[in-house]
């Protein structure tokens, strides 16, 4: 039999593609946004000082026994039915033995054989691609989706790098120790072809999405609330018997979810090509220069030793508490964008544009305030998302809420102020100075309604730029441009430009 | 009746991270070997009609609600670690050198 290997040697993906089908299992792991731990009233805040939120239960003192979270188990019914699954009538937890330092039990609560949900799909919608590949969507299959407990935090200390290669010790937090999690597992996702990597980010992106309108978790990635790990293997075209697998840890962005399986596939196929085998293992992504290297391989030691946990009774949702959970089930975000979209006559780039600032939510309550689809589009994702930028917040976090905007799109569409005087108002809005008619009022924003004064003006600035005047009348409208810029100018900007333009034209003799 | 083999308590000493002696293990293999024969008695009453027992309480969905209670307190959560820095548990070196 060949070698097995590990070896870092890559062949270009579509070359790989033409000899060798990928098949991909995506394990996602999700931490509920519940107040308190798994098995214990230890509450779950991000950010408090080590080791302030323990208890014997989640540091496994001799003795202390564990109560299951009601709120967590109904959030992972939640998602096992977001997903289409069936929802076991019976399980139960079971101890996952192995020692490890941020698992001061030296075991995890877990399931086993016996998991809360089981057998669902979900429809991922995969986007066009920058080589002409279509759109199309693509069915996951879940193989199951069970109830388990996050691990502590280490640090590791000494060495050059903070990373646990070359540390001469390390520190734990056990704040995090017990925090609920929701594994997610796939069935193997074959089919996709070369499209495998980008059907694996698209499936992250879906699930972070369903997952975020469940309201079950913050679903902050860069934050490890959703963290992914990407099983990939080859076969070669035309077989049907699934290649050594291997498993590449903590992927936690869309981006590197991508990237990391698009690796893997390069570097299987050198591997299958030099007649050697793959080495089962686990892999270490590496964000900055865009490789897995090799982690751990598969051992004696992953003898998890699982037997049902004796200190929690078993888990029995009736079919009726099953109902009562679907029925708060959210519209489907894929099926609610598509919705919206139609509703508001976006294109596919304006839409996207629009999901991508995160603005879905306060655009479709803009508009129920009131506001046009496209004004609220304007604003939110412009000068409103600018001014989040820049400021380092959330668009939703600059004190201007959708009433705001609608408010001030009907100042806008009434007439009483043009753009950029908007955007002053804007500018006492973030700044706390009230709504946008206060703010308007306060600042004496307000568009000369009164011709007399704007025709005053229009006059003056015609008068002094005869040779512009010859070239609108000779049939250059455009030009009537820098005749606006001079008006509103006199105007100290409090003028309506479109009117200023009627006027000018007016007064040189020409039509609009 | 003898199942359990020197080879499987080695290997379930060196899951356990416990280390045994040569002697340790012929004396241990013989009697867990023993022990795992006792238990395996109630299989032989248990008829096809009494189902596996992971639980001896006939109860179910035992759930607390989702309300914060109060935690140790950092100075407490620490008093039994062997060694702490910085409010957290120092641990040994986690990988062997290579």
């Amino acid at each position: 039999m060949s070698v097995t290997t590990s070896s870092q040697a890559t062949v270009p993906f579509a070359e790989a593609l033409t000899r060798y089908e990928p098949v991909m299992g995506l394990e996602v792991h999700v931490e509920l946004s519940t107040a308190t731990k798994m098995f214990c009233g230890c509450a779950t805040e991000f950010g408090a000082e080590p080791n302030t939120q323990t208890c014997p239960v989640c540091l496994g003192l001799p003795g202390a026994l564990p109560v299951v979270n009601g709120t967590a188990v109904e959030s992972a019914i939640r998602i096992g039915l977001a997903l289409n699954c069936r929802i076991a009538e019976w399980c139960r937890f079971a101890r996952k033995n192995y020692f490890y330092p941020d698992m001061p039990k030296n075991f995890q609560t877990s399931q086993y054989d016996e998991p809360i949900a089981f057998d669902g799909w979900l429809d991922v919608e995969v986007p066009a691609n920058e080589d002409g590949g279509p759109a199309f969507t693509f069915r996951v299959e879940i193989e199951r989706a069970h109830m388990e407990e996050d691990t502590g935090k280490s640090t590791h200390v000494g060495g050059s790098t903070g990373r646990i290669h070359g540390a001469e010790y390390s520190v734990v937090d056990f704040n995090r120790a017990g925090i609920p999690l929701i594994e997610i597992v796939t069935k193997p996702m074959v089919g996709a072809g070369d499209r495998a990597p980008e059907v694996a980010r698209a499936y992250v992106a879906a699930l972070r999405d369903l997952l975020r309108a469940l309201d079950v978790t913050h679903g902050r990635m860069e934050q490890g609330n959703i963290r992914c790990d990407a099983n990939v293997s080859l076969m070669p075209v035309g077989s049907e018997t699934f290649g050594t697998r291997t498993e590449t840890k903590n992927v936690n962005s869309l981006r590197s979810v991508e990237r990391a399986v698009r690796y893997e596939i390069t570097r299987h196929a050198a591997v299958l090509d030099a007649g050697e085998a793959i080495l089962q293992e686990t892999r270490h992504w590496h964000e900055d220069t865009g490789v897995t290297t090799s982690g751990r391989p598969k051992s004696d030691a992953d003898d998890y030793r699982y037997f049902p946990e004796p200190d929690l009774v078993p888990v029995a949702p009736s079919r009726e508490e099953v109902e009562r959970l679907r029925a708060t089930l959210p519209e489907n975000p894929a099926e609610r964008r598509r919705r919206l979209q139609a509703d508001w006559g976006f294109s596919d780039l304006e839409m996207r544009d629009v999901v991508n600032a995160g603005a879905v939510d306060v655009i479709e309550q803009t508009v129920a305030a009131g506001a046009s689809p496209a004004a609220a589009r304007k604003w939110w994702t412009g000068d409103l998302a600018r001014r989040a930028n820049a400021d380092g917040v959330a668009v939703t976090d600059l004190g201007v809420t959708p009433a705001h905007i609608a408010e001030l799109d009907g100042l806008v569409t009434g007439g009483r102020l043009n753009d950029s005087m908007a955007r002053q108002v804007v500018d006492g809005v973030v700044a706390g100075e009230g709504t946008p008619t206060q703010v308007a009022d306060a600042r004496g924003l307000e568009l000369v309604q009164d011709d007399s004064a704007l025709q005053a003006a229009v006059d003056k600035v015609v008068g002094a730029n005869p040779d512009i005047v010859e070239r609108i009348r000779g049939g250059k409208v455009q030009a009537a441009g820098a005749l606006i810029g001079q008006v509103m100018k006199e105007m100290r900007g409090q003028a309506d430009a479109a009117r200023a333009r009627e006027l000018i034209l007016a007064t040189v003799g020409v039509e609009g | 009746m003898s199942n359990l083999s020197r080879d499987d308590v080695a290997h379930v000493a060196m899951l356990a991270r416990i280390q045994l002696e040569d002697h340790e293990l012929d004396r241990l293999a013989g009697q867990l070997d023993q022990i795992v024969g006792w238990v395996g008695q109630v299989n032989e009453v248990a008829a096809d009609d009494v189902p596996p027992m992971s639980h001896p309480l006939p109860l179910v969905n035992v759930v607390r609600p989702d309300e914060v209670r109060p935690s140790l307190s950092q100075e407490q959560a620490l008093a039994n670690a062997p060694e702490a820095e910085d409010g957290r548990f120092a641990v040994p070196r986690i990988l062997d050198e290579e």
